[in-house]
């Protein structure tokens, strides 16, 4: 029998999708039987208190929490999120309902002894609820309470080798995709960028002194499997400064039908013969590309990475051989001035350790964001304050054809002075004389 | 900037404050100290370790505010 009759929050368990609201009534069954015999360090009915606050805030169309704090482990500022019920006597095992944050490992590579022991430590010591991942990427366990923390967060630390992830107005934790280690798009080793960056920005994970958070996401292609581009304000997208590589054996292969298209993705019905005029020539966005007397060509000026060809047909056409990646700043979701997609700031650098030419624009943005952001302005919300162009002056970073993002989309081109041969000085006296106020 | 300086400009100016604010953001603070972002933090993340300032998180932005001033963690919402 359940602690709160939750008749609303039954309701959701009624679609055909996987439920929440089962997830945690199983956990709140685990809990009450407790055949493994674990000495819970929070109430035990946690989860079925969880179900009772919900439901209460169904019932008053309003939240029974109260967030933020003074909660933490000791010289961290983040990491750890403070939550509160409304209504402790009602429901004491959320009293405190704590979240914490932990940092996932590049690429989100575990073992399971690894997992084993997070649930572990999870089950003792918090709720045993969690959320794999966040949006953000980190592991989240929700719910614990204030004496735990510090406990947590020596285990975590200690024995497991793991740290506490972003939060706050901190750099957030970095996140990738799996990168060269399973991926043949990988244009980079995304996994040991956003662990080098990871370590070298502890500070600034750590020790809040930023406007407004800040994200790095890691994508090695332009795939974009962590959507980098929509969702953090620096992105680093894999790509190629040369051609892709074209087997026309292997074209020949998709054409005739010995080789499948897209990996054999969309495989379960039948789609007819595999057409390559209409789902690869005609498909590209820039027209860059031309199938006459059996024959593939590309004219790789015009193509932008949009990578349909290359997922389409992967024994086919490959990435190109001079790799690196481009970095694109100021993506946001929607809270202030609606959601914005990241805009490239830098076209192309190469991706290799120890990554100086990386950390210089990482470095020369903050200084600016942090001297000009207003509280709570993020790096995307002050490119369009102040101007794209100021930012490449305070990245000392010259103009270039790949920054304009809608040619002919406005007339007027404002120089400064100091841009134009011979300046504007004039004589105000002179142009007077011909010219009345 | 000495510390022992920066720590007497930093909390004669939140004490002052104490009566309408407790917590401040951290460019509030780099303005009191007048000094670059990346600089400040250095002094006052020595201030949080001495205990002097503790943080403050909403979960979303951070702030800082001297310990023990205003709310208290129980009472956050209130």
């Amino acid at each position: 029998m359940a602690k709160h009759a939750t008749p609303l929050l039954d309701q959701l368990e009624s679609g055909p999708w996987p439920s929440f609201v089962s997830d945690i009534k199983q956990e709140a069954e685990v809990r009450a039987k407790n055949e493994k015999g674990v000495e819970y360090q929070i109430p035990v009915d946690v989860c079925d208190d969880l179900l009772g606050v919900l439901e209460l805030s169904f019932k008053h169309g309003r939240t029974h929490w109260k967030h933020g704090g003074i909660v933490g482990v000791f010289g961290y500022g983040g990491g750890v999120i403070g939550r509160y019920c409304d209504q402790p006597e009602m429901f004491p095992g959320v009293a405190h309902f704590h979240t914490i944050r932990i940092s996932q490992p590049a690429g989100k590579y575990y073992n399971t002894k690894f997992l084993n022991q997070l649930c572990d430590l999870w089950d003792f010591r918090g709720s045993g609820l969690t959320n794999m991942h966040g949006s953000t990427g980190d592991v989240v366990l929700i719910g614990t309470q204030t004496p735990q923390l510090e406990e947590i967060f020596y285990e975590l630390t200690h024995n497991m080798g793991q740290d506490l992830g972003g939060s706050g107005s901190n750099l957030r934790t970095p996140s990738d995709c799996i990168g060269s280690s399973r991926c043949e798009y990988a244009c980079y080793d995304t996994q040991n960028l956003c662990h080098t960056l990871t370590m070298e920005y502890q500070d600034e994970l750590h020790r809040p002194a930023f406007p407004y958070k800040f994200k790095f996401k890691f994508d090695g292609c332009p795939n974009g499997c962590v959507a980098s581009i929509a969702r953090s304000d620096m992105s680093f997208i894999g790509t190629w400064r040369d051609d892709i590589r074209v087997d026309q054996e292997a074209v020949a292969g998709y054409v005739g039908g010995e080789l499948v298209p897209n990996g054999g993705a969309h495989a379960s019905r039948d789609w007819g013969a595999f057409d390559i005029q209409e789902e690869i020539i005609d498909l590209c966005p820039t027209g860059c590309m031309r199938y006459e007397g059996g024959k593939l060509e590309i004219n790789n000026r015009e193509c932008t990475r949009c990578m349909h060809c290359i997922n389409a047909m992967p024994r086919a056409l490959r990435i190109g051989l001079d790799r690196g990646c481009s970095i694109l700043v100021g993506a946001k979701a929607p809270i202030l001035d609606g959601a914005q997609m990241g805009s490239l700031l830098v076209p192309f650098v190469k991706v290799e350790e120890p990554y100086d030419e990386i950390k210089e624009v990482i470095e020369a943005i903050w200084d600016w964001w942090m001297e000009e952001a207003k509280n709570r302005e993020r790096l995307g919300e002050l490119i369009k304050r102040q101007g794209f162009q100021k930012m490449l002056k305070a990245c000392n970073i010259e103009p270039v054809i790949q920054h304009v993002q809608e040619p002919r989309h406005n007339p007027y081109i404002f120089w400064n002075e100091d841009e134009v041969e011979g300046g504007w000085d004039r004589d105000v006296n002179e142009f007077r004389k011909h010219h009345l106020r | 900037m000495e510390f022992d300086e920066a720590k007497k400009m930093i909390v004669e100016k939140l004490e002052k404050k104490a009566k309408t604010k407790t917590k401040f953001y951290f460019n509030d603070l780099a303005k009191i100290l007048d000094m670059k972002p990346r600089l400040a933090k250095k002094l006052v993340t020595k201030m949080v370790e001495e205990g002097v300032l503790e943080y403050w998180s909403s979960g979303s932005t951070s702030m800082y505010g001297l310990k023990g001033a205003g709310k208290q963690a129980g009472a956050e919402g209130e």
